[in-house]
């Protein structure tokens, strides 16, 4: 891989933790409300697949949406701003943390219902096979997904009409608190897909650069038009279900220690170094210059108004 | 004029839509061959029966900036896809801050009268009344399914309609030459000075016979179909309601929480309409029970015009 895509990935994935830590820390400083679901933990999961996606290849993401976002180009300052339930945000403040979208990209949305993104991205992989051209669209969804018929539904649509649609399953091993082995019967997800007759691929999902070669995989097959593709990344969240003070963590504490000493920026940065791809000042220099961006979003979205009250009843419809 | 099916004039406007705009595209579980073998198989496309899906893959086409026409068959199905239409479908141009359109025609069946028993004799319209963001189509006669398709296929939004199972066939009169019917324009069926009537779908055949037979005692209806249910038309039946000062509403749908008991609220709730009004306003609705198999019993469930005339005289005696 070149040294620049190398870089590129580092500095993605660095943007999404600190954009993150910056949105879970003025969470529980009381300045923001409603249902935040952190990405922190996941981010080579994105940061992988969007790398070899362009602006008109679609993507479809989940509650835990942030990530995809920032890893498909979204604008910070206009996420924030959303977020914060800003008039200058991407939904004009009717969406929130969990559907933030940004069609210009093709950023087809978050979406807070689990396992419902899948047939829209069907629809997507649909539109991406009759305009040619090797188009395509990506879905990303989680364990929990897989629990509901909207993903076998997808699976089984994808594969009879070949779609090209890059299925990228977020193996956290948990919905909410509930664990996988205990609500999913299939021992392996990868299962599921194969049945399907769909090419998967399971991989470690904390490294950015099997996830980076897995996708590159997958997506050259579906580029040639050999119908969709699956990829399970194992991985893990870090916070909780989403930012509370009264949601109780109940998953293992050993657990959860265990996988931050997995963490996938760390983990590559050492990597980058030990490769002589990047110094310490080259890392600080990258890092000062992400958190000056995420600064630069918050006062943007901090500075910007509120919508007034009656644009609640704008955007019900189309004209 | 040339005399064609209910089911043939939405069909029409399907057609012309899809040759118009090649970024069309059909779904359903069910073939169309006649439209496969003029479009092709890659735009008139097959489902699994699997509704949520093929409902969710039309929001996705939409996103995409295609056009598309979902056709669920029977209003029963619609239930199994609530996620996708309830949850994305009506809420998603909205959610996402009026970045996208999304343009989707909807179609489902609805109605009792044909022995299908309670899963397949719903009318759940009110139920997508619930639900801003979609629109409503209620076409009762050949000539409006056509009009109000050919409007749907231009709007920017997702149109769920919603045909009577009893009107498929029912031939009318439909012009060779393209026009539109416009959503939120009612239509007056037969005007009248004693009573407005509002039916809805097939309801509007049972309140234009039950017209039929009070006129001959002097009594008369204005029956009036509002057509489509979201945007609903009220300044015609206001007017309508002004002048007569009695209503009666009929809907096949349940009694609870339906259409009826929506425009008999905006009526009375509207003072000056409210203060035009001699005698409490009626409906005459779908029984709230699942719809039952046997005839007899069937029959009894929904509305039919002898109900709609006792109805009438009810609201004449004050």
């Amino acid at each position: 891989m070149e040294n620049q895509t190398l870089i590129e990935l580092y500095t993605t994935m660095l943007t999404i933790r600190r954009f993150e830590e910056r949105v879970a820390a003025e969470f529980y400083a009381g300045n923001l409300f409603g249902f935040v679901h952190s990405y922190i933990g996941q981010e080579a999961i994105a940061t992988g697949v969007c790398r070899h996606l362009g602006p008109e290849d679609r993507i479809v993401s989940h509650h835990r949406g942030h990530g995809h976002c920032i890893a498909k180009g979204a604008d910070l300052k206009r996420m924030m701003a959303e977020i914060q339930g800003k008039k200058t945000g991407y939904c004009k403040g009717k969406g929130g943390s969990m559907h933030i979208a940004d069609f210009s990209i093709g950023m087809l949305g978050a979406d807070g219902i689990v396992g419902a993104g899948l047939p829209i991205a069907t629809g997507a992989a649909l539109a991406a096979k009759l305009e040619g051209e090797g188009k395509m669209a990506a879905v990303f969804f989680g364990d929990g997904a897989c629990q509901e018929g909207e993903f076998h539904e997808a699976l089984n649509l994808a594969a009879i009409w070949k779609l090209p649609l890059l299925f990228v399953c977020e193996n956290n091993h948990y919905g909410v608190n509930t664990a996988r082995e205990y609500s999913l019967a299939a021992d392996e997800i990868i299962r599921m897909p194969k049945a399907y007759h769909i090419p998967t691929q399971a991989i470690h999902g904390n490294d950015v650069e099997a996830v980076h070669r897995a996708a590159g995989e997958a997506v050259a097959a579906l580029r040639g038009g050999d119908g969709p593709y699956f990829l399970e990344c194992e991985t893990y969240r870090w916070h909780k279900h989403f930012l509370s003070d009264v949601l109780e963590d109940l998953r293992p504490r050993e657990e959860i220690e265990s996988w931050a000493q997995k963490c996938p920026i760390a983990a590559f940065e050492a990597k980058l170094i030990k490769r002589g791809v990047l110094t310490r000042a080259d890392l600080e220099r990258i890092d000062a210059e992400v958190l000056r961006e995420v600064e630069e979003a918050y006062q943007y979205a901090l500075d910007s108004p509120y919508p007034e009250p009656e644009d609640a009843l704008e955007d019900v419809y189309a004209s | 004029m040339r005399e064609i099916t209910y089911e043939e004039a939405t069909l029409e406007a399907i057609q012309e839509a899809f040759r118009r705009d090649p970024r069309t595209i059909h779904l359903s579980t069910d073939l169309y061959a006649e439209l496969q073998d003029e479009f092709g198989a890659e735009r008139i496309r097959v489902t699994p029966i699997a509704e949520n899906s093929f409902v969710g893959a039309a929001i996705g086409l939409a996103g995409s900036g295609f056009r598309t026409v979902a056709n669920i068959r029977m209003a029963t199905f619609g239930f199994v896809a609530m996620d996708q239409m309830i949850n994305h479908a009506a809420k998603i141009h909205y959610m996402f801050g009026g970045q996208a359109k999304f343009p989707i025609l909807y179609r489902m069946t609805v109605g009792a009268g044909i022995s299908a028993a309670a899963e397949h004799s719903v009318s759940p319209y009110p139920m997508y009344m619930n639900a801003p963001g979609l629109k409503i189509i209620l076409p009762s006669t050949p000539y409006d399914a056509k009009g109000l398709f050919k409007t749907a296929l231009r709007d920017m939004n997702p149109v769920v309609s919603f045909e009577h199972v009893a009107l498929g066939g029912m031939k009318g009169e439909v012009p060779e030459e393209e026009y539109f019917v416009p959503f939120g324009q009612a239509s007056v069926r037969r005007e009248g000075s004693d009573v407005t009537v509002v039916a809805l779908a097939k309801m509007v055949y049972e309140a234009l016979e039950a017209a039929r037979e009070l006129a001959d005692e002097g009594i008369s209806l204005e029956v009036i179909d509002p057509r489509t249910l979201v945007p609903l038309d009220r300044k015609t039946i206001f007017e309508s309601v002004w002048k007569t000062g009695r209503l009666v509403v009929v809907d096949e749908a349940c009694q609870t929480c339906g259409a009826a008991a929506e425009i008999v609220a905006l009526v009375t709730s509207n003072t000056a309409t409210f203060g035009r009004l001699k005698a409490a306003p009626a409906r005459v609705c779908g029984l709230d029970v699942p719809i039952p198999f046997s005839p007899p019993m069937e029959k009894f469930a929904v509305p039919d015009k002898a109900k709609i005339i006792e109805a009438v005289r009810e609201v004449l005696k004050s």
